[in-house]
């Protein structure tokens, strides 16, 4: 099967692949790119492991095909930290205890930074929401929420 | 000493920042999924799609024959089908839904996927038996050979059937028979509980790397237990065990799931890395995980208690019996646990309890988070609703009157000498949670929707106890720039287990928790200490790990008053990394400096220490004896609104005490509560993975559905403590209690609503929509 060219911007940085027409933009960024920052937890857009930020929206790059990405800005988990400082919210999940066996949190820290970039005041409930395409079966979701409430906050 | 907070630690009961986090918030962390290596192969399994069947025939030669495929292995294939736990790497017969035929590595996943569809597989299929009452039936068909039959309803050698002999646990203590005939009021009940998938959001993973020159094989995995795993990779490819390998990789999440079926694929992954050459990488799919994976086993509880009129609960007796599915490795471990907890945290002179399991060929029960509490706490707490329901009693005060107290004796006649605080909890949540007025006041609610509140009392023995010995090492290393390293056989598998074993050693030892680096478990560095199961990382694990620091403590003491002129009376404290006169702070040395004097004057500077447990051997007959440790005592309120009409249950709020004797990190210690109340409330509500005749209907979280950030309720996490001798430092056991007592919190608050409006009560888990509207489930077939 012929291949797609491709050229996005991933992470800030241009990049031009060409992948095969069915490539999952999850395989592409964690086979072709080796960001594997970026988790599968169940291959059908449930449980939100996946999540990165494409033009400002989250998706589920599990069901997003690699081939779709042309001209698009894709923020992974590893776009986070600037000149190696830490993202305000990822020193929130730190500081509050929101993660246990991290798998789920790039995923939900992607999802928060989505909430955040478009509503800096978010309502306890509109975190939740914002969040709630993540699972996460260690946390509960209490210290998780509590991290980006502070973030918030702190922006006012 | 109730609430947390009167201790005194320098660095225990401080939320200490995990030191794992900045890996994990980065996404640079590394899970098994995320190795590369050069030339590494995709490894994959092909499964029949049938519950119970004789494989007639295989042929894989069109498989062989697919460009980029570099093995097709079946069970004629390899030098060992059948794993040392029971499990088959590769299956001879179909024997549930999970089993394995054939494995395959190829060079990319499209010519894996073509392989697997390629081989050819002739089957004969095979009646089967799926649910403990088919298993029970006295003509079932027998699933395995080594199952036997009952006799007046007990497991009993020489009869045909599907119990078997090394689940059984009976407890026999006082005369049952005699005490029902002084009891006023006896009621009889059964109830019953689901399959549970674990549901970490890691599926199954690892790369198995073989080292042409020495023949070691290295396998990287996603193993709850490392040294569990190795097993399974010198059991498949039939090697010494000093030739295999196996490293641990951050892990996603585990609940007790990622032990057999993770053993099972490390051995498949080192069989085709042996048969190729090359290294190579399986990752199961969500799908694969739930077919093959263990889950919560499925009980079916049979309670007959008796009381006097005034609620003194006299005699107890019940049959308890799990779903164990095809294979088994877990339920005579568990069955133990649940026998000595099978009637509860009450003081109760007569009891006579049997425990046991059944083979069928449904999907298997394995370890899962509470390993058998979560179901028996729901049966034993809605058994003690309708006993004071049956006294015309206030539950409250029937559990008042029936609580262990400090002195009392359990069921296993174990007397409890240390401090027993269950009655002190009950009384703080009742007051913190306004239980008896909301109480009141939902009775008298009218309309579609109502409020409902419940609660629930319970105990967990701390750590494995009589299970299995529950011992274990650690190591310590100093550097001579004054950073320590350390290392357990014990595991971290999200827990906070690096976390809570840097700060025991930091509270020890007196160096700074930022110059400790627990290394993670690489079987050939650091030796077996047992599982990381149990919730035992703390109370038990944890022991050896404060025995090395002590060690090297007094290795470095020894040193540092040399090296500070101290007179053999002076004291020398070492706290944040400094060694200093008790006497004359300002006269100190840095650890730094008084371990890089040890190293160059050829000291010991490393330290392996070793933990055994006191023994106890309690009688397997009557299960009379001391059986833990210690225990841990829960008291859970749970307050619900049920939707009549649609049968959706909200749960609005759960308050949650914990006896944890010691908190070691408050931080951790209530994500372990919050997280165990989103599981609970799963599986009071919503969870169940829904077979029919072995085969799956819930296969991925589109169908199976636990809390997400918008279902979970208002969480309150109460941290009691109390001055217990066992474990480490005081700790008690927090992992399991944090889920085990929730779903039965939550089942006592939607029947109080359900009594009250419809004279009615659910005794079957979960309570989903049909259940809470109909009283029954018209999808989910034969489970339990």
């Amino acid at each position: 099967m012929d291949k797609v060219k491709v050229n996005m911007f991933v992470n800030g940085k241009p990049v031009s692949l060409e992948v095969k027409p069915y490539a999952r933009l999850l395989d592409v960024l964690r086979e072709d790119l080796g960001l594997t920052g970026t988790k599968e937890g169940c291959g059908v857009g449930e449980c939100g492991a996946c999540t990165v930020i494409v033009d400002g929206e989250t998706v589920n790059t599990c069901l997003t095909l690699a081939a779709s990405m042309d001209g698009k800005h894709i923020t992974t988990i590893e776009g986070l930290m600037e000149n190696e400082k830490l993202h305000p919210i990822q020193e929130a999940f730190i500081k509050h205890n929101a993660l246990q066996c991290g798998f789920c949190t790039p995923g939900l820290i992607m999802s928060a930074k989505a909430l955040l970039d478009s509503n800096p005041n978010p309502s306890t409930e509109q975190i939740k929401v914002a969040i709630s395409g993540n699972l996460c079966r260690c946390t509960g979701y209490e210290q998780v929420v509590d991290a980006i409430k502070e973030v918030a906050e702190k922006s006012k | 000493m109730p609430l947390m907070g009167q201790k005194n630690f320098r660095v225990l009961n401080k939320p200490v920042t995990r030191v794992d986090a900045l890996d994990k918030v980065t996404g640079r962390a590394q899970y098994a999924a995320d190795l590369n290596f050069p030339n590494m192969l995709y490894g994959g399994c092909l499964r029949s799609g049938l519950s119970h069947a004789n494989i007639v025939k295989i042929d894989t030669s069109k498989a062989k024959a697919i460009p980029g495929v570099k093995a097709v292995l079946t069970a004629a294939d390899v030098p060992k089908p059948k794993s040392w736990a029971d499990y088959y790497y590769l299956a001879d017969k179909i024997r549930y839904i999970g089993d394995v035929v054939a494995i395959v590595a190829a060079e990319s996943k499209e010519a894996l996927s073509d392989a697997l569809k390629a081989i050819e597989v002739e089957y004969e299929e095979l009646p089967g038996v799926y649910t403990i009452d088919e298993a029970l039936e006295p003509n079932a068909v027998q699933v395995r050979e080594k199952g036997v039959g009952l006799v007046d309803g007990i497991p009993t050698p020489g009869t045909k059937g599907n119990a078997f002999l090394e689940s059984y646990f009976p407890i026999r203590k006082g005369n049952v028979e005699e005490a029902f005939k002084k009891c006023d009021v006896i009621i009889e009940r059964e109830y019953r509980t689901q399959f549970i998938e674990h549901s970490y959001i890691e599926p199954e993973a690892c790369v198995a790397v073989s080292n042409p020159v020495d023949g070691t094989m290295t396998v990287y995995s996603s193993s709850q237990n490392p040294h569990f795993s190795r097993r399974y990779i010198a059991d498949a490819l039939q090697i010494p065990m000093n030739k295999a390998r196996l490293v641990q990789q951050t892990l996603g999440g585990s609940f007790g799931g990622k032990e057999e079926l993770v053993g099972l694929t490390v051995g498949r992954a080192a069989l085709l890395a042996k048969a190729t050459g090359q290294p190579v990488k399986m990752v199961l799919n969500r799908e694969e995980s739930f077919l093959e994976s263990s889950k919560r086993h499925p009980f079916r509880i049979r309670y007959k208690v008796g009381a006097t009129k005034d609620g003194k609960i006299l005699a107890f007796e019940g049959q308890l019996v799990d779903n164990a599915g095809a294979y088994n490795n877990q339920t005579q471990f568990m069955n133990c646990r649940a026998s000595i907890h099978s009637a509860g945290v009450y003081n109760i002179p007569n009891v006579k309890t049997d425990t046991f399991g059944v083979f069928t060929n449904n999907i298997h029960g394995g370890a899962m988070r509470g390993y058998s509490s979560p179901q028996i706490i729901f049966a034993q707490e809605s058994l003690m609703e309708e006993l004071a329901e049956a006294l015309n009693m206030d539950p409250i005060e029937l559990r008042r009157k029936n609580l262990l107290k400090q002195g009392d004796l359990t069921i296993t006649s174990q007397k409890l000498v240390q401090p027993t605080i269950i009655s002190e909890m009950l009384d703080h949540v009742l007051e913190k949670t306004d239980f008896v007025a909301k109480r009141e006041a939902y009775n008298k609610q009218t309309g579609s929707k109502q409020k409902g509140i419940g609660l629930v009392t319970c105990y967990r023995g701390a750590g494995l106890g009589a299970e299995t010995v529950d011992a274990s090492g650690a190591f310590i290393t100093a550097l001579e720039d004054g950073s320590v390293l350390i290392n357990s056989g014990t595991a971290e598998n999200g827990q906070g287990l690096k976390t809570a074993y840097s700060q025991i050693v930091a509270e020890t030892l007196g160096v700074k928790v930022e110059d400790i680096h627990h290394i993670g478990v690489d079987t050939h560095a650091i030796p077996d200490s047992g599982m990381t199961v149990a919730s035992r990382g703390t109370v038990m694990g944890a022991q050896s790990m404060k025995k090395a620091a002590e060690k090297l403590k007094i290795l470095i003491l020894e040193t540092a008053k040399e090296m500070l002129n101290a007179s053999p009376l002076d004291e020398v404290i070492i706290e944040d990394s400094v060694c200093f006169l008790k006497s004359e702070p300002s006269r100190s040395v840095s650890l730094g400096e008084v371990c890089n004097n040890r190293l160059w004057a050829g000291k010991q500077l490393a330290v392996y220490e070793w933990f055994e447990p006191k023994p106890l051997n309690p009688d397997h007959h009557t299960g009379q004896g001391d059986v833990f440790p210690t225990y841990a005592y829960a008291c859970v309120v749970a307050e619900v609104e049920v939707d009549l009409e649609t049968g959706y249950v909200d749960v609005l709020k759960v308050t949650a005490a914990h006896d944890c004797g010691t908190v070691i990190n408050p931080a951790t210690a209530k994500g372990q509560i919050y997280g165990g109340i989103a599981m609970g409330m799963g599986f009071a509500c919503t969870e169940e993975v829904e077979v029919n005749k072995g085969k799956l209907r819930t296969k991925n979280f589109d169908s199976y559905i636990f809390p997400t950030a918008v279902d979970v309720p208002e969480m309150d996490a109460i941290l009691f403590e109390c001055d217990d001798t066992e474990g480490t430092f005081g700790a008690k056991s927090l992992g399991e209690p944090a889920t085990e007592a929730v779903g039965a919190a939550i089942a006592n608050a939607v029947n109080s609503v359900l009594v009250r409006t419809k004279g009615e009560r659910l005794r079957r888990l979960p309570f989903d929509l049909e259940r809470v509207v109909l009283g029954k489930s018209l999808r989910a077939g034969g489970n339990a």
